[in-house]
C-alpha cells in the first residue's frame, strides 16, 4: 500500500512515522522539524547564549555527527562559533577509524578541528593500557569508568585550548533513560540527584555544558543522519560488551516496544526525581592537583589516574577510595613510567558508608561518544 | 555488579551458586539448630529463629513509623496473595493474647473482587469468592468483600483529598500509647480481647449483570496491557478509599513485598511517575489525606515471604489477575518484572540496592516550591500535578510542542501552538481555558499527571470510564484551571455558563463558591442557587456577572 502523504505539507510522499506521535513526514519536513526542535531546546533552555563559541564533542558517531550539522545549520541564527573537539582514547582499531571519521567530517564543513589524546594528557595511560591493567579482577574490567571519567576531563582541556565558552555533547534521549535506569539499579543516589536537566551550568571554573539532543530520540538522530546523507562511524567500541550500560539498554528496548513513548516518560522521570539532601552530593570546590571541579580533595580524573600509576586501579572506584588519603610517592602526574600491572592488588576495604562515586562526570557513558 | 560503593575486595563467585548448607553447617543465629531456608545470600536460619526474624522485621516496621496509634481502625487490604496473606497472619498473631507486646490496634479486612476485569466466569468467581469466605471466618476480623463493578456507584468525593488532622508528634505518639496502656489496665484484661467477631459486613449480595457488562466493557476497551493495569490499580485505590473512609477506618495496610516494591519503582520509573516514587514506594502513603495508606511488609524479600507461608501454613486464595499467563514482553510491568528477577539471580543484591535507592526519596517537589499550596490535583492519583508549560524544553514539553505545525521552523520563541492549554500570563482572558471546552476529553486530560495522560493514550474513549470520575472532572474544570491555577476569568465563566451541559452530581453540596460560578440555567430540584445579581444589575444597569468574580 503506496506510503500516505507528508501531515505537514501535503505535497511529497511521507518518508516515516516520527516515533513519539505517530505523524507521517516526508524527509525535509521530517529534518526541518528536527532541526525546530533541537532550536526550541537550545532557546528555550536558554543553553547557547549568543556570541557562545562553542566546542562540539564530536567522536565521529551518529550523534555528534549529526549535533555538529544541527548545530552548523542553526549558528547563524543562534549567533554562535563551532569548534570541533575529539578525544583519541587510544583504543586501537577503533577510535583511529573514528578519528578519520572526525576528521572527513571537519574538512567538509569547514571547521576547525582539535584532537586531544590521553597519551598526551594522562602520562601515556591509553585506554588500552588500562583495560590491562583492570583486566583480571574477577569480575568486569569496568575500564568504561575509566574511559567516561577520563574523557569528560579530556574534553574540557580541549575546550580550553580552543578558547570555548560552553561544551556541547550528542547525548540524547535514549541515552538519559539508560542512565537513569543504570543508576538507580546501581544505587548511585548521588548521580540521580544531579542528572535529569539539561547540562550543568559549570560551577567553579567548569565550562557550562549543554546536551541539545537530549529530547529527541535515538531513532530520529539516526533517520536525520540518513535523510541528510551524514557520513559517520557506527561501530561499537570494542569494551562495550562489558559495560553495565549493556543491561539497561536492553531493557529501555524491550520498554519502547511495549510503549513507544517510554523513552521520553523516563527523561520526564528523571527531570522530577526528588532525592533527600543527604544523597546529595557535596557543593563542589576544587582538586587538589589539577584545580579542576571536585567534590572532594581530588577530582575523580587525578584519582583514578593515582590509582593506575600506583598499581592498584580499583583505587578509586567505590569503597576503595578512602585508601588516596594515604599519599603516595610525590610527582606522580605525568609519570612515564607504567607500573607492573601483575603488581595490581585489591584496595584495601575500609568500611566506608557508600559515598556517590565521582564529582562531576557521568559514568558509563555510552562506549564510544 | 559494577554498584556503587561496590567492595572489591575479593573476585566475585563466577558462575557457581554459593555451597548448599551441608550436614554440619547449623543455624547462623541459634548455632544450634537444623537450617531450613537461607536468607539474604547465605544465613541459614533454622525454623524458629526464622519465624523470630520474621515477625521482629514486621514488628519493627511498624514500630520504627510511628504511624498507627493504639486503638485506631486500620483496613488490611487483603488480595489472596501470599504477601497480602502474611500480612493478614502477621496482624492475626500479633493481636492474640499470648504474644509478647501485642499490636494495638483494631483491624478490619477488605477484598476486592476484580473477577469482572481478569474476565472469569461467575461460576469461577463464586468458588473464589466462597474459599475467601472461609478463609475470613478463620481470621476472624470485621471484614468487607467488594467488587470492582461498586465503582460505578461511588461518588465523586472518592476522589477529593480530605483535610486530616496533623500527625501527631514523638510525644503525641507516646502520650497516646500510655493514655491506652492506663485505660487496658483500668477495663480490664477481658473486655479488651480480640475484637468481637462481628456478623459479616460483605456486601449484600452479588453485582448486577449490566454494572459486570460495563466494567468489561471498560476493560475491554483499554488497548494496552499496561494502561489495563493502571487502570485496575486506580479503581481498585479509588474502592477501598472508599471503603475505608465509609467505616471509619484512618488507615489501609497493603501487603507489598520488597520485591514487589523494587519492581513497582522502576515500573514507575518507566511510566513517568518519577515525581511520584516516594508516595508509591514508601511507607506511608497520605496523598488522600484522611486515609492514610502503610505498607508494613515492605522489608520482607518475596522468598521470605514465600517460606513463612509454607513453613507455617498460611493459607491464601489464588486469584487471578489482569496479566496472569500474559507474555513477557505484555506489559511494562511484566518486563520489569522479568528484568529485574532475571538481574537478581545474577547479581543478588539488585533489589536492596533499588530498595535502599528508594529510602533516599523524599516527598516533595524537585525544585523545592513545597511551601505554599502545592497546587491542583491529579484527578485519577490524587498526586500534585507534575506537568510543564506545554513549550518548555523538557520531555513533557518536547511531547506537546509536537504538535507544532510543521510546515516551516517556527520562530525562537513558539508562539500560538495550535492546541492550547491554559496559557498563563497570556494576558487574553477570552483564550484562557476556553480551548478545552469543545472537548471533554481535553478537559479530563488536563486535569491529569503525566503518568496518567500517558495511560490514557491508550482508553480511546472516556465513555466507560466510572460516572464519578466524569462527573468529578467536569465540576474541576467548572472551579478552576489547572494550569493557571486561578480562577476562570469573568468572560471565561461567561463563556463557561452559555450551553454547556453539565450532568447532575449527586451528592456532594457544592460550595458557595462553585455554586455562584455556575451559570447555567438552573432547573428546580437541582440545589444550586440562581446567581446573585448586584442591586445595580437587578435595576439593568451593570452586566449581572460584576461583583460574583473575583
Amino acid at each position: 500500500m503506496p506510503a500516505p502523504q507528508c501531515a505537514s505539507c501535503h505535497k511529497a510522499r511521507a518518508a516515516l512515522r516520527r516515533p513519539r506521535s505517530g505523524q507521517a513526514l516526508c524527509t525535509n519536513c521530517f529534518c526541518a522539524a528536527f532541526e525546530a526542535e533541537v532550536l526550541h531546546t537550545v532557546v528555550a533552555g536558554r543553553l547557547l547564549p549568543p556570541g557562545a563559541v562553542v566546542a562540539v564533542g564530536a567522536s565521529g558517531g551518529k550523534d555528534s555527527t549529526v549535533l555538529a550539522h544541527v548545530l552548523r545549520e542553526l549558528a547563524p541564527r543562534l549567533g554562535i562559533s563551532l569548534h570541533l573537539v575529539a578525544v583519541d582514547e587510544g583504543i586501537g582499531g577503533y577510535r583511529d577509524a573514528a578519528l578519520a571519521a572526525v576528521r572527513r567530517q571537519a574538512a567538509r564543513w569547514e571547521l576547525p578541528l582539535t584532537v586531544v589524546a590521553y597519551a598526551d594528557l594522562f602520562g601515556s595511560w591509553t585506554m588500552d593500557a588500562v583495560a590491562r591493567s583492570t583486566a583480571g579482577s574477577g569480575r568486569s574490567r569496568s575500564c568504561c569508568t575509566f574511559c567516561g571519567v577520563l574523557r569528560r576531563r579530556a574534553l574540557e582541556e580541549g575546550a580550553r585550548r580552543v578558547g570555548a565558552t560552553h561544551v556541547v555533547t550528542g547525548h540524547n534521549a535514549d541515552d538519559m533513560a539508560e542512565t537513569v535506569l543504570m543508576n538507580f539499579l546501581r544505587g548511585d543516589a548521588g548521580r540521580l540527584a544531579r542528572g535529569g536537566g539539561l547540562g550543568s551550568p559549570g560551577e567553579g571554573g567548569a565550562l557550562p555544558r549543554c546536551r541539545p539532543l537530549q529530547l529527541a530520540s535515538q531513532k530520529e538522530v539516526v533517520l536525520y543522519a540518513h535523510f541528510r546523507r551524514l557520513d559517520y562511524f557506527s561501530e561499537e567500541c570494542v569494551y562495550a560488551p562489558e559495560a553495565f550500560r549493556g543491561h539497561a539498554r536492553d531493557l529501555l528496548k524491550l520498554l519502547e516496544a511495549a510503549r513507544p513513548s517510554a523513552v521520553l516518560d523516563l527523561v520526564h522521570s528523571a527531570e522530577r526525581l526528588a532525592l533527600a539532601p543527604a544523597a546529595r552530593p557535596p557543593p563542589p570546590g576544587a582538586c587538589s592537583r589539577c584545580g579542576a571541579l571536585a567534590s572532594r580533595a581530588l577530582c575523580q580524573a587525578c584519582a583514578l589516574l593515582e590509582g593506575l600509576n600506583r598499581g592498584r586501579p580499583r583505587l578509586a572506584i567505590g569503597k576503595g577510595r578512602r585508601g588516596l588519603d594515604e599519599e603516595g610517592p610525590p610527582g606522580r602526574r605525568g609519570s612515564h613510567s607504567r607500573p607492573d600491572p601483575r603488581l595490581r592488588s585489591p584496595s584495601p576495604a575500609s568500611r566506608d558508608s557508600s559515598s556517590p562515586l565521582g564529582s562531576d562526570d557521568d559514568v558509563g557513558v555510552r562506549g564510544r561518544l | 555488579m559494577c554498584e556503587v560503593g561496590d567492595d572489591y575486595r575479593e573476585p566475585a563467585p563466577a558462575g557457581p551458586p554459593p555451597p548448599r548448607p551441608c550436614r554440619e553447617q547449623k543455624c547462623v543465629k541459634c548455632k544450634e539448630g537444623l537450617p531450613v531456608v537461607v536468607i539474604r545470600a547465605g544465613d541459614a536460619f533454622c525454623r524458629d529463629c526464622f519465624k523470630v526474624f520474621y515477625v521482629h522485621k514486621f514488628r519493627a516496621v511498624l514500630g520504627k513509623n510511628r504511624l498507627i496509634f493504639p486503638g485506631e481502625k486500620v483496613l488490611l487490604a487483603w488480595s489472596g496473595g501470599p504477601s497480602s496473606s502474611s500480612m493478614l497472619w502477621q496482624v492475626l498473631e500479633g493481636l492474640s493474647q499470648d504474644s509478647a507486646k501485642r499490636l494495638r490496634f483494631v483491624p478490619g479486612v477488605v477484598f476486592a473482587d476484580e473477577g469482572a476485569a481478569c474476565g472469569q466466569s461467575p461460576e469461577d468467581r463464586a468458588k473464589t469468592l466462597a474459599e475467601v469466605k472461609l478463609v475470613l471466618q478463620t481470621v476472624g476480623f470485621p471484614w468487607h468483600i467488594v467488587a470492582l463493578e461498586e465503582v460505578f456507584s461511588l461518588p465523586p468525593s472518592v476522589l477529593r483529598c480530605s483535610a486530616r488532622e496533623p500527625v501527631g508528634t514523638e510525644g503525641a505518639y507516646k502520650a497516646a500509647v500510655d493514655s491506652f496502656l492506663q485505660q487496658h489496665h483500668a477495663l480490664g484484661e477481658e473486655k479488651q480481647s480480640r475484637p468481637c467477631p462481628q456478623h459479616p459486613q460483605g456486601r449484600a449480595g452479588l453485582p448486577t449483570a449490566s454494572q459486570t457488562e460495563a466494567l468489561s466493557r471498560l476493560f475491554n476497551s483499554v488497548k494496552t496491557l499496561t494502561a489495563k493495569e493502571e487502570l485496575l490499580q486506580t479503581l481498585r485505590t479509588h474502592l477501598i478509599l472508599h471503603v475505608a473512609r465509609t467505616h471509619g477506618y484512618s488507615k489501609v495496610m497493603t501487603g507489598d513485598s520488597c520485591t514487589r516494591l523494587a519492581v513497582k519503582l522502576m515500573t514507575s520509573l518507566a511510566l513517568g511517575r518519577g515525581a511520584f516514587l516516594a508516595w508509591d514506594t514508601g511507607f506511608s502513603d497520605e496523598r488522600h489525606g484522611d486515609v492514610v495508606v502503610v505498607r508494613p511488609m515492605r522489608e520482607h524479600t518475596l522468598k521470605e515471604v514465600a517460606f513463612y507461608n509454607r513453613l507455617f501454613a498460611v493459607p491464601s486464595v489464588f486469584t487471578p489477575a489482569v496479566d496472569t499467563k500474559a507474555p513477557e514482553k505484555a506489559s511494562i510491568h511484566r518486563l520489569m518484572e522479568a528484568f529485574i528477577l532475571r538481574l537478581q539471580a545474577q547479581f543478588p543484591s539488585t533489589v536492596s540496592t533499588v530498595y535502599r535507592t528508594s529510602e533516599k526519596l523524599v516527598k516533595a517537589p524537585r525544585d523545592g516550591c513545597a511551601a505554599g499550596s502545592p497546587g491542583p490535583r491529579c484527578l485519577l492519583c490524587m498526586c500534585v500535578l507534575d506537568v510543564d508549560t506545554a513549550d518548555s524544553a523538557t520531555a513533557f514539553g518536547a511531547q506537546t510542542s509536537s504538535q507544532l505545525p510543521q510546515t516551516q521552523p517556527p520562530v525562537a520563541e513558539a508562539e500560538a501552538p495550535t492546541v492550547s492549554r491554559c496559557r498563563s500570563g497570556m494576558g487574553r482572558a477570552q483564550h484562557c481555558c476556553r480551548m478545552e471546552e469543545d472537548d471533554p476529553r481535553a478537559r479530563v486530560i488536563e486535569q491529569l499527571c503525566y503518568g496518567c495522560r500517558v495511560n490514557m493514550k491508550d482508553l480511546p474513549s472516556l465513555d466507560p470510564l466510572p460516572p464519578y470520575i466524569l462527573a468529578e472532572a467536569q465540576l474541576r474544570s467548572q472551579r478552576y484551571c489547572p494550569l493557571c491555577r486561578g480562577g476562570r476569568g469573568r468572560l471565561g465563566g461567561v463563556l463557561l455558563g452559555l450551553g454547556s451541559q453539565r450532568a447532575a452530581s449527586p451528592g456532594p453540596r457544592l460550595s458557595r463558591r462553585s455554586r455562584s460560578v455556575c451559570r447555567r440555567p438552573t432547573r428546580t430540584g437541582h440545589g444550586l442557587a440562581r446567581p446573585q445579581r448586584s442591586r445595580k444589575a437587578r435595576m439593568g444597569g451593570w452586566p449581572v456577572i460584576t461583583h460574583l468574580y473575583k
